[in-house]
């Protein structure tokens, strides 16, 4: 579980996070929403320990982010999976090098035994026939598999991901969203996902936070948001015609 | 920046694999284009020098003389620094660069990797073996000077080795060698420097490029100028 109390961050003279405040489950798919400009990515890579919020704490299963010494935020960040946006794998390993790298950092097992991990872990994200890639040499989809794989190979408590389905097609992008989903309850993961894509919202958001502005403006279930009146989250998810269709849909039904 | 890169060390098993890369990209991977100019520049002094002795009072031994000490003090070390800030150090600065823009450097934060250590590191000692190239540079400088101007009907061969052989101060060899450690530390570190920091896209990891092979070359010039004024100036 990580709780974010009351952070504040700024950027200069602009706050960009107001006094954030809420609690990431774990087991659970954890969603950050909100427009550009947000402070959506602030948020999460103030979770991961790049940004340091002014005012607030964040705290992982009751370790306060802020105050670990050097080593215990090292340690705690071979915790942490991360998923980047353009997928961050390293141009110069291939798909099985780059897979295998946490374990080699940061483990004592054998190339044998880091060999049998990376095999299941590449094997659980369906990737076949891509070992001996380069990244340049896969396509996005699989680039993306890639770096879920390297994010779970080592077991992390925590998984979070930028924008895992951005530049996909639609239906790549739902098997990538499904695929966290899955590997979030199977491994009993505290995930959290920054995304503005209104598919995976509704795909596999079991709880999801909405940003406006910095501020928390509601938080909820992907069921809620179908019968919430707050005008901010309605204004945000009901942008696009199919949604609104979906939106009077479901009121006619009801 | 320096004091990062030496704090955290990575795994030693990961760490060797990463200094054999870099040896083989930054010292192995130059010794084609430092042989192919070392020789020719190496032959064009001593033509030049052979094309200005119109004083038939000079010996045709400054022809060896002139091609040692130029090779020797200045151009090997020197000017082949110039050309590797700009095949060594673009190169380092659009790979981290790259890595930058990618976000493959906030990976590695992300999982706990001290990146400036794991990136660089390895870089500075690759540096180490830089003299190593530069000696290939002298020797072949020399040897091209030899048998251009022997082969080109300039000098004999006795009266050139006559001339490498005349007035030699092993220091200079010394002199030359401490520059070029210098300056091999400081094509690692100031291309890494641009590279690391840099912020933007594409564009400016070219623009980092630029501007760091500037950096380095005015660096190198300067650092020639106070080193040549320290060691050898009495």
């Amino acid at each position: 579980m990580i709780e974010v109390k009351n952070v504040e961050k700024s950027f200069g003279d602009s706050k960009v996070l107001k006094g954030v405040s809420t609690v990431f489950e774990t087991g659970k798919t954890n969603l950050i929403i909100g427009q550009s400009g947000s402070g959506k990515t602030v948020l999460l890579k103030s979770l991961l320990g790049i940004f340091t919020p002014e005012v607030g704490t964040i705290s992982f299963d009751g370790r306060i982010y802020s105050e670990l010494n050097a080593d215990e935020k090292r340690a705690l960040r071979t915790e942490i999976g991360m998923v980047f946006q353009g997928s961050a794998l390293f141009d110069s390993m291939t798909v099985e090098e780059n897979v295998g790298f946490p374990l080699k950092m940061f483990t004592s097992k054998t190339a044998a035994e880091i060999k049998e991990r990376v095999d299941f872990v590449i094997q659980r994200v369906n990737l076949i026939n891509a070992n001996h890639k380069k990244p340049s040499e896969i396509s996005g989809g699989m680039q993306k598999r890639v770096a879920i794989a390297r994010a779970i190979v080592n077991n992390p408590k925590y998984l979070f991901c930028d924008e895992p389905n951005s530049g996909l097609d639609p239906k790549t992008a739902i098997l990538i969203d499904n695929l966290i989903h899955e590997i979030t309850q199977e491994y009993n993961i505290t995930t959290v996902i920054n995304t503005h894509d209104m598919n995976s919202v509704m795909e596999i958001g079991e709880k999801i936070i909405f940003l406006k502005e910095g501020i928390l403006a509601w938080e909820g279930t992907k069921k809620d948001i179908f019968k919430t009146d707050n005008e901010a989250i309605v204004d945000f998810v009901y942008s696009s015609n199919l949604f609104k269709k979906i939106r009077k849909a479901q009121n006619k039904g009801e | 920046m320096l004091k990062e890169i030496f704090n955290k060390p990575t795994k030693w098993s990961v760490m060797r694999g990463l200094i054999f890369k870099e040896i083989d990209d930054l010292i192995i991977g130059s010794l084609g284009i430092v042989a192919f100019i070392s020789f020719f520049v190496g032959g064009v002094v001593a033509i030049q020098t052979a094309l200005n002795l119109t004083n038939p009072l000079i010996p045709k031994e400054l022809i060896g003389f002139a091609t040692r000490q130029s090779i020797i003090l200045e151009f090997a070390p020197t000017f082949i620094s110039i050309i590797m800030a700009g095949k060594m150090g673009s190169f380092i600065t659009s790979s981290i660069g790259t890595m930058r823009v990618t976000e493959q450097i906030d990976a590695l934060e992300v999982m706990g990797v001290n990146s400036l250590n794991y990136l660089v590191f390895p870089k500075i000692i690759a540096s180490l073996l830089y003299p190593f190239l530069i000696g290939i540079a002298m020797f072949l400088g020399i040897l091209g000077g030899w048998i251009a101007g022997v082969y080109g009907g300039f000098v004999s061969s006795n009266e050139f080795v006559t001339g490498l052989q005349a007035e030699f101060i092993p220091f200079h060899i010394a002199y030359s060698f401490i520059k070029t450690a210098i300056f091999g530390l400081l094509l690692a570190t100031i291309p890494s420097f641009h590279g690391y920091y840099m912020k933007g896209g594409a564009l400016e990891v070219g623009k980092a490029s630029t501007v760091s092979f500037v950096w380095t070359s005015v660096v190198i010039i300067l650092m020639n100028y106070i080193l040549t004024q320290l060691l050898l100036a009495k």
